[in-house]
């Protein structure tokens, strides 16, 4: 469903939010999202207080509010799936202009729509802000299997290799004359995506070799250690306790 | 396609968080098994493969299209616990690098793709394999016939999770009906563009794909006797 996922979403800058280390960013906006999650659908007050705190964060990193806005549309077939619900759900019928809704579904569509979108701006908070290899890092601060951690390093160091692969057998097909337009094209696109493979396997096989000649022995060295200060935690714990405390405040009053 | 936070409550998530840890847990023992030493750069590209191979657009008409959604592919291509790695590798990067699935719903969407998807796209791969004839050509076939199953079966899953722990209550049939219904047909589409792409990787590289090692290994060279004049 919906178009390809495009690059990362990185955007160059110096703000506050940019020089968090990764993991401290990565653990804030986290237990941001779980209060959020963990919050009843219909204390719609308490939304709207995510969604200041969310925005306030958003605004602190520089980020162009254009660049936030275009990279929402990852959420748009679930806001139809959101908009859908108040129609199939069960439960008593209210009725809103001319149709006749359930009123557990309208409640539910707007939890939905309220967390998902609150989710996204916090993820594209930490998205924007944190370039890749510090995300990386910042995994590996977090105690993430070794593993993992090597193989999304290598996934994104030759992130920008295979896209640009990618484009230039697009260049390549579309210089012949080839336009995808109906189902006929799919022999040929298959046949890329089986090109890709081969040369994605094989780059994998000669990048091992490389390394291995380099004195790999299963494990790669850790050249960049991610430092946090006491500061740099209270900075960010300032998203998920206010969070928390405006859901404290809820089960309270 | 990716669940975005707030679609399953809390304990459903932490729950599908759980299965995904020991899930991802128990593919970094297996993997070393497919790659040795040469799991990390391998499943990087392999990943990152996948991750690209989703950015081909697939028209379907009308100016509409779709894309490949890559678990029973990379099962087939590189077996199992790599294509368990490879596929939530690219769904962390995803989530954490480009916004697309909710950072509290990671667990499940792994769950869902890296577990469901490619090891029911690979269950049904090697039975498909087990049925059809013994031959290189079947391969194609039989990975068409994982995809086909694991798209709507993943779709399927997700319903009764949404049943268990979805935020609304909607009934079951409804909604499983309307999801497997609306995969069913994307699942045709997964199964060609997996076919087609396997069987293009076959023709030239054969030994890559290891769905299909039992059946080149099988191959005996044969010496053709010709006379040259």
């Amino acid at each position: 469903m919906g178009a390809g996922h495009g690059h990362g979403l990185h955007y160059h800058g110096h703000s506050v939010v940019h020089r968090l280390p990764a993991h401290v960013k990565l653990v804030a906006i986290l237990t941001f999202v779980i209060v959020v999650v963990a919050t009843p659908n219909r204390w719609v007050w308490a939304f709207a207080g995510y969604a200041v705190l969310v925005l306030a964060a958003a605004g602190a990193t520089r980020v162009p509010v254009g660049y936030f806005v275009k990279r929402m549309v990852v959420e748009v077939p679930f806001v139809v799936f959101a908009l859908l619900m108040p129609f199939v759900a069960r439960g008593p019928r209210v009725e809103v202009g001319p149709f006749s809704v359930s009123e557990h579904g309208l409640v539910g569509a707007f939890g939905l729509l309220a967390k998902a979108t609150i989710g996204v701006v916090a993820a594209l908070t930490l998205a924007t802000t944190t370039e890749p290899r510090d995300l990386v890092a910042g995994l590996e601060r977090l105690r993430l299997p070794r593993q993992l951690v090597e193989i999304m390093g290598f996934m994104v160091r030759y992130l920008e290799v295979v896209t640009d692969d990618l484009r230039r057998m697009k260049v390549a097909r579309e210089s012949r004359g080839f336009t995808a337009r109906t189902v006929s094209a799919w022999p040929v696109l298959a046949s890329s995506a089986g090109a890709l493979f081969i040369k994605s396997y094989e780059r994998g096989e000669r990048v091992h070799l490389a390394m291995l000649s380099r004195g790999y022995q299963g494990r790669m060295p850790v050249t960049r250690q991610l430092h946090a200060t006491a500061a740099d935690w209270r900075l960010a714990s300032l998203l998920p306790v206010t969070a928390a405390l405006v859901l404290a405040a809820g089960v309270l009053l | 396609m990716h669940v975005p936070d707030g679609f399953l409550d809390v304990p459903t998530s932490v729950a599908t968080g759980v299965v995904a840890v020991a899930g991802v847990g128990l593919a970094l023992r297996g993997a070393r098994r497919e790659l040795d030493d040469r799991t990390a750069p391998l499943a990087g590209l392999v990943a990152l493969f996948v991750f690209a191979a989703q950015m081909l657009n697939f028209p379907i008409g009308a100016g509409t299209s779709g894309h490949l959604l890559g678990g029973a592919l990379a099962a087939v291509l590189v077996g199992p616990w790599t294509a368990t790695l490879a596929i939530t590798v690219v769904l962390l990067v995803q989530g954490t690098l480009m916004a697309d699935g909710g950072l509290t719903a990671l667990g499940t969407n792994i769950s869902l793709m890296a577990l469901v998807g490619v090891w029911v796209g690979w269950g049904v791969f090697t039975l498909a394999r087990r049925l059809l004839p013994k031959q290189l050509s079947s391969v194609p076939l039989a990975a068409a016939v994982g995809a086909f199953v694991s798209v709507p079966v993943t779709a399927g899953t997700f319903a009764l999770l949404f049943a268990v722990g979805g935020a609304v209550d909607i009934p079951l049939g409804t909604l499983v009906g309307a999801m497997v219904g609306v995969h069913l047909l994307i699942g045709i589409g997964e199964a060609i563009i997996t076919a087609l792409a396997v069987s293009a990787i076959i023709a030239t590289r054969p030994d890559l794909v290891y769905g299909a090692k039992p059946l080149v290994t099988a191959r005996t060279l044969t010496i053709r006797e010709e006379q040259t004049a």
